[in-house]
């Protein structure tokens, strides 16, 4: 009896401190509900909708975001969007060359020193759309886009956020006054009490984000014939973006049910030797 | 290591080393002969399971460090690079960050196993305290190394802590200003806080190991208590260590590594906190500066009362507190399975700690039992602080009321005359 309240007491605390809700001083609202298929322990990303995404990104996110952490040989790499088994090694696919070689980047001749732009290749970093921070925001009202590679674990909610944001720019509700340079989405953390003159117990909830909407259909042309829907683009770029925030989950799901059946079997076979072992102890 | 080693060299080369360094001798008389009361129970085979996680922090911290570099600018971009392209980098780093939510999972369980049994009594008061050294010491280790990914819960983790000690400029002004100044290396948490950040998690688990040494050093002595927390009396109630509780232990921490395993691989993020994968950022204060989950307890002891010196005071207290233990239990009884009144207020002491834990992921003005309504329309009433209030007094009374006076009103149960005598005739379990 005591033993059982002890076990459930420790067992519900465990639960109660990992299943901790989302904390937040501020009120927003809870991202939509998206099912992506790369979720759980079994989940594999869609190939194809990696490739889409990274078109949204390339060609709409692109232009304001960086993504400092990725090389253009990552897409081609093991468990990337453009991974072929006949080429291992992804700085010599001709996808990641392909992609690079549309990229022009900085550097120096290697004989004079001068500053020169030259194509990119797969070894490169994602480029930059802004030399430098003072840039980026001087090209966007003083706000700051946050560098994307790892966006999807750096947010509460993750591609779920991700999505609830590109796709959440309602007309502000009456009484909402918004700032120039800044928009309304109700999924973005803020404080709109003091914007707000309607009721003081309704202030809507969620922000201000200084990023305009960006995807409404057909923005971008999806080369597999997709319908290009602002809703498939904000899938699809969180998608890509859950991938590039861990290009190696799918290794490490994979790894894991390896480990798993290993430790699960150990486990089996260290009970049945401690049973034998102790079969004539009375304890 | 105590008591009369039955050792006896079997080849000319363990003789000829026995007589010059009798460290085989050692071994087996620590690990393989030493007699081990026969009724431990699970709760038992949390200390093997400690010495696997530490081992396990040393080993992939040492592989980590080779790929780190302690640098504001670059250390979150190493992090990821060990994530991204050192070779199962994700595997090492998730096993360390994991591995120390782990580590933290099993002494909270160890030290409640020997608060339940009684396992800081006379005579392992030494045995206790060292424990108590080595968890300080595991705390101080987990704070500094939650630093290094130079996240922003890092950064803000960093500035939050060791804040505490200018709450000392309430006691002598300027004297707190000068130890956090010191502590940082400049007049904020920077380039040289990180660097010897990084210098003192590589050190301090070393000198954990050491005092691990001298903590098992410290249980052959008097040996194992165990759960009647009645002593030793004969050979009856012994069995040597080896095999029975090797694999005993071997056991529990195969299923713990399953526990362990399912984080690693299946949802190594969700004991951190998203912020920690924003790089730090000195201008942006996160709206929300919470801890690791295992500190969250003493985060709400914390911020339990508004004064920031009492608040300080009353977390260190509690700390203090477990060192004291030994003398602060006036009982004669060892083991709570005797004490029907003793152990229910251990039972309310373990759930107010979880409670406790729980708030300190809140803030303190979350209102948990509505009452009214402020004038802007946000309810007030009983909050997060109070419960935390109420919780920090009885985790207080525990230490101080309930363990030495309880004795006084409590009925204890027969206790039984040696370890073998219940064995024999209670059914197994
Ligand atoms: C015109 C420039 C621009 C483009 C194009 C753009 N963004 Fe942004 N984005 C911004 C700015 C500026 C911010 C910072 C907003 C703020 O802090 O209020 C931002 C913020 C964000 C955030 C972070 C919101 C948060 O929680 O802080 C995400 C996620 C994001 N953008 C995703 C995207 C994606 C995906 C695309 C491509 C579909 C995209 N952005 C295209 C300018 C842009
Ligand atoms: C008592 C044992 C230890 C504990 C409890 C511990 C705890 C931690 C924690 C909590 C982190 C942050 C993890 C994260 O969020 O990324 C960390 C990081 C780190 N630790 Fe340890 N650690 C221990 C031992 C060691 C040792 C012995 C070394 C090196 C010899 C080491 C090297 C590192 C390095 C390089 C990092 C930064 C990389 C990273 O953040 O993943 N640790 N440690």
């Amino acid at each position: 009896m005591l033993r059982k309240a002890l076990m459930a007491g420790l067992a519900a605390g465990v639960f109660s401190l990992v299943a901790m809700p989302a904390l937040a001083l501020t009120s927003e609202e809870e991202p939509k509900h998206v099912e992506f298929g790369f979720e759980g322990p079994l989940g594999k990303f869609d190939r194809a909708a990696v490739q889409r995404g990274f078109k949204v990104y390339a060609e709409v996110c692109a232009s304001c975001h960086s993504m400092n952490l990725l090389y253009y040989r990552n897409l081609a790499q093991k468990g990337g969007p453009f991974y072929e088994e006949k080429y291992p090694n992804p700085n010599a696919s001709p996808y990641a060359k392909a992609i690079a070689a549309a990229v022009m980047v900085p550097d120096i001749d290697q004989e004079t020193g001068d500053a020169v732009m030259r194509a990119a290749t797969p070894a490169d970093h994602f480029k930059s759309p802004f030399a430098n921070e003072v840039a980026a925001r001087a090209s966007n009202g003083g706000a700051m886009p946050p560098d994307l590679s790892v966006i999807a674990k750096a947010r509460e909610g993750g591609p779920a956020y991700i999505y609830s944001i590109l796709t959440g720019y309602p007309t502000p509700p009456k009484g909402l006054t918004v700032p120039a340079g800044k928009y309304y989405n109700p999924y973005m953390p803020g404080d709109l009490a003091s914007y707000w003159s309607g009721p003081k117990d309704q202030v809507p909830k969620g922000g201000f984000i200084a990023m305009p909407l960006q995807l409404t259909p057909d923005r971008v042309t999806f080369d597999d014939g997709t319908k290009s829907t602002a809703e498939q683009q904000a899938h699809d770029v969180s998608t890509f973006l859950a991938w590039a925030a861990e290009p190696k989950a799918e290794e490490r799901k994979e790894t894991g049910l390896a480990v798993m059946a290993y430790l699960i079997l150990f486990a089996g076979l260290m009970y049945a030797s401690y049973r034998r072992i102790w079969r004539n102890v009375a304890h | 290591m105590s008591g009369h080693s039955t050792y006896e060299p079997k080849t000319g080369i363990e003789r000829w080393l026995d007589a010059r360094l009798p460290i085989i001798r050692l071994g087996y008389d620590s690990v393989i002969a030493y007699p081990t009361p026969k009724n431990l129970n699970y709760w038992w085979t949390f200390g093997g399971i400690l010495s696997v996680c530490l081992v396990l922090q040393i080993v992939t911290g040492v592989v980590l460090a080779m790929h780190y570099i302690p640098h504001g600018d670059l250390a979150f971009a190493s992090v990821e690079r060990i994530m991204r392209d050192v070779n199962h980098g994700w595997m090492i780093r998730y096993l360390h960050a994991n591995g120390a939510s782990m580590f933290f999972l099993a002494v909270y369980v160890h030290m409640a196993r020997g608060l339940y049994y009684g396992s800081y009594k006379e005579p392992r008061e030494v045995l206790w305290i060292l424990g108590c050294v080595i968890y300080l010491l595991m705390m101080a280790t987990a704070f500094m190394g939650y630093v290094l990914p130079w996240g922003q819960m890092s950064f803000y983790g960093a500035v939050v802590i060791t804040n505490f000690f200018s709450a000392l400029d309430q006691v002598i002004p300027g004297l707190g200003s000068a130890i956090t100044t010191w502590l940082w290396g400049g007049f904020a948490v920077d380039n040289p806080t990180l660097n010897r950040f990084f210098s003192l998690h590589y050190l301090l688990p070393f000198v954990i190991a050491g005092v691990v040494g001298l903590h098992i050093w410290a249980l052959h002595v008097p040996g194992n208590n165990n759960p009647t927390g009645v002593s030793v009396k004969s050979k009856d109630d012994v069995v040597p260590f080896h095999p029975y509780y090797t694999v005993k232990d071997g056991f529990a921490i195969v299923v713990f590594l399953i526990l362990l395993s399912w984080f690693v691989f299946f949802a190594p993020d969700a004991l951190g906190h998203a912020d920690n994968y924003v790089q730090a950022n000195p201008l942006q204060t996160p709206n929300h500066i919470v801890p690791e989950w295992y500190f969250l307890p003493f985060y709400a002891m914390l911020r339990a009362v508004p004064q920031k010196l009492a608040g300080v005071l009353i977390m260190f207290g509690s700390i203090a507190l477990l060192f004291a233990t030994p003398w602060l239990d006036w009982a004669k009884v060892r083991s709570m399975r005797y004490r029907p009144t003793a152990r229910w207020f251990f039972i309310i002491f373990i759930v107010a700690v979880l409670i406790l834990g729980w708030c300190g992921g809140k803030l303190p003005d979350d209102v948990i039992i509505p009452m009214g309504k402020n004038p802007d329309g946000s309810p007030t009433g009983f909050s997060v602080v109070h419960l935390s209030r109420i919780l920090t007094a009885y985790y207080y009374a525990y230490f101080l009321l309930v363990l030495p006076f309880v004795k006084n009103f409590e009925q204890t149960l027969p206790v039984p005359d040696s370890i073998s005598a219940p064995v024999l005739t209670e059914k197994k379990g």
